[in-house]
């Protein structure tokens, strides 16, 4: 591994995946580096599961070059699987196995040295919580109990580069929190982190976030980043009373692109927001307030889409 | 190859085959069920053929002609009746597959020296047991005869005369002729060909249906590692269950097992490599446990049970037929099992048999390995 000359961890150009006629995955291009966490954030659908077996290896591209930990996707997925841990988005441990018998395997597996198997096993049975469970049958335990063993065994044999597929779905809010704690800690030992996520929280916890939507990356850069120069419009929140009918009146608007429901009052996002407030006011009176405020990771996303959507209707148009 | 991955993925397999009461129902009750119930069920003998006799003559020489059906071991007795409807609802329900009428002027016609006719109806809806059960008449009747002309002879010229021929015919290999003598050993043969098959048709299938091959294949484990680990458990349990089949030919069916014992397991162990290899790609190949199992059973089942000669001699078989069964793996295991069971022949005269037994063990192995991709399409 030329790991001293290099200082990404994945570097992917244009890298095509396509199923028939699908393309899931459209010419994507981006570099992770060494101790980031990058999230890959988009809709069900999108294509990052597909990006994701492709840089584990487990998925053959039909387009572009990419490596992970130096090593080619195409040509040497069996050393990459050496060096990253995988996490799919389905639980995809033993559900008749124990706790201890599954860590077992995977210690097998990959090989774990004697001397340092029961250190492992430990590690991962603690910071899983299930010191009480070990000779429980895993198909017994909770989600959050599943989710944060299923991780300990991806990463029993410390890989320096791990990816997750989604791995917070159907885990609730404090086990989502302590899972994060878990990866900025493995961070900070240099670890670096792909993961893919569809809570726009999570995304921000991420050092930068690559947003795809319909196979193709469509934004890329840390949240801040995304939220200040990846939105050209901008955003006013709207308190009102009645806001549902209120929305139908700002739509009606020149130079309002978006409105929508958001809490008890409206995020109206506008391409000039001087002449968008003064025009809000108008129409709804005085007991409306209207702000202007930083956009939301969610805002920025919507955006983008809408924006992607609106370039390719014609296109789409054309085609039919 | 690394002996503790291969380790870690066999001792995986083993738990889930001891954790799931089907599976281990599967492996060792079916098949031990299947030969005891083909053991007893499937004899191609015919015994104790039930028999309803109107004797009208009611004469020492019909007594005489009755005692010889019922003193041969092939005749059972069910009733004396005394007219054609009580013999017709006797052949009609079942309860006698064969009637004897013995008409009443037999006795006059018998010590007069005139040709005495005897009437046997035969239910013939079973043709190939009709048959067999007509020959056994035919035995009995020429007896009689021989004995009535044998006495006729002795009373005219005074002293015994010999028939001309004496034929003295002895059986090979199985001296009784009984059927379970080379039932049992290919019984072995096909259960084991479907057992083994079925067995790792499930195993790839459900890592795949419950999503851990995903996770399997995305750590180093290679793919010949996956397959050795995954075939041992099930080769102990194969092993494990012609080891049971072997003691109830010996114990509960008393076939002689004449030759070495250690070349029919050593023949057994490369069988069963086969046979599960071939469960395994169909797992492979289909990823659905549903479709493999039955894919199993339907390239195992009848295939073994028909074309092995296990049931029907492939020399009787048309010559396409024939070479089709070059193709049937079980073929070469059920002319081993019955060579080493009743013959006690070895290597020297089974070479050619297990030689492509080999072949196709290997040529499984192989064939896993090169269908097994560690990818997701």
């Amino acid at each position: 591994m030329n790991a001293s000359s290099n200082e990404n961890a994945v570097v992917v150009k244009n890298l095509e995946k396509r199923f028939g006629s699908f393309t899931a995955v459209n010419r994507v291009s981006f570099e992770v580096q060494k101790g980031e966490i990058f999230g890959f954030l988009g809709p069900n659908g999108a294509g990052k599961s597909t990006t994701i077996r492709m840089l584990c290896g487990i998925l053959s591209p039909t387009g572009g070059t990419g490596t992970v930990a130096g090593f080619d996707v195409r040509t040497e997925p069996e050393k990459i699987k050496a060096n990253i841990g995988y996490m799919s988005q389905k639980f995809s441990l033993y559900e008749d196995l124990t706790v201890e018998e599954n860590i077992n395997f995977y210690s097998g597996i990959y090989r774990i040295p004697p001397e340092k198997k029961k250190e492992r096993k430990e590690w991962v049975i603690e910071m899983a919580g299930l010191q009480d469970r070990r000779h429980s049958r895993t198909g017994i335990l909770s989600g959050g109990w599943k989710q944060r063993l299923a991780f300990g065994c991806a990463i029993l044999h410390e890989p320096p580069i791990i990816f997750l597929d989604e791995p917070t779905a159907g885990v609730d809010p404090v086990s989502r929190r302590q899972f994060w704690d878990l990866i900025y800690e493995l961070s900070g030992k240099g670890v670096t982190t792909f993961v893919t996520t569809h809570y726009m929280d999570e995304a921000e916890y991420c050092n930068r976030i690559g947003l795809i939507y319909r196979g193709e990356l469509i934004a890329i850069g840390s949240p801040d980043t995304l939220k200040t120069e990846f939105m050209q419009e901008e955003v006013l929140e709207v308190i009102c009373e009645r806001p549902q009918d209120a929305m139908g009146e700002i739509e009606k608007l020149r130079g309002i692109q978006e409105v929508a429901l958001f809490g008890k009052g409206l995020h109206v996002i506008a391409q000039d927001a001087g002449r968008a407030t003064s025009d809000i006011r108008n129409l709804l009176g005085t007991t409306a307030s209207v702000e202007k405020i930083a956009p939301s990771l969610e805002d920025v996303f919507v955006s983008l889409i809408e924006s992607r959507d609106r370039a390719d209707q014609p296109q789409q148009e054309v085609r039919k | 190859m690394k002996p503790l991955r291969v380790w870690a993925v066999a001792r995986n397999e083993f738990i889930h085959v001891i954790r799931d009461p089907r599976s281990l129902g599967m492996g060792i009750a079916i098949p031990m069920l299947l030969l005891l119930l083909f053991g007893y069920a499937l004899t191609l003998d015919v015994d104790n053929v039930p028999l309803v006799v109107w004797d009208q003559s009611e004469s020492p020489a019909s007594r005489q002609l009755v005692s010889g059906f019922l003193g041969s071991r092939y005749f059972l007795l069910r009733a004396y009746v005394h007219n054609y409807p009580e013999m017709e609802r006797a052949v009609d329900s079942g309860r006698a597959l064969m009637a004897l009428v013995i008409p009443n002027d037999f006795s006059g016609r018998i010590e007069s020296g005139r040709l005495a006719p005897v009437q046997i109806i035969v239910d013939g809806s079973d043709s190939n047991t009709a048959t067999i059960a007509m020959g056994y008449a035919d035995v009995v009747a020429l007896a009689y005869s021989q004995e009535v002309a044998m006495e006729t002879t002795r009373r005219i010229g005074g002293r015994m005369i010999h028939t001309p021929l004496d034929l003295r015919p002895r059986v090979w290999f199985n001296a009784d002729m009984e059927s379970k003598n080379y039932i049992i050993p290919g019984l072995i043969a096909v259960i084991m060909m479907v057992i083994a098959a079925l067995l790792t048709s499930l195993t790839v299938a459900r890592e795949w249906e419950s999503g851990t091959m995903e996770q399997l294949i995305s750590t180093p484990l290679k793919g010949s590692e996956m397959i050795l680990g995954k075939l041992l458990p099930y080769l102990a349990i194969g092993m494990l269950d012609v080891l049971l089949a072997v003691a109830m030919g010996q114990f509960l069916f008393q076939v002689p097992l004449r030759g070495n014992v250690a070349l029919l397991f050593a023949m057994a162990a490369i069988f069963l490599a086969g046979a599960l290899s071939l469960g395994m790609v169909i797992s492979i190949v289909t990823k659905s446990q549903l479709l493999a199992s039955q894919l199993a059973m339907v390239l195992t089942f009848l295939p073994s049970f028909l074309l092995s000669g296990f049931m029907y001699a492939i020399g009787n078989m048309p010559h396409a037929i024939q070479l089709v069964t070059y193709l049937i793996p079980a073929r070469y295991f059920v002319a081993l099992l019955k060579g080493i069971y009743l013959k006690g022949i070895g290597l020297e005269i089974l070479a050619l048999e297990a030689g492509l037994l080999t072949v196709f063990g290997g040529a499984m192995v192989l064939f896993t390995n090169l269908k097994f991709k560690k990818k997701l399409v």
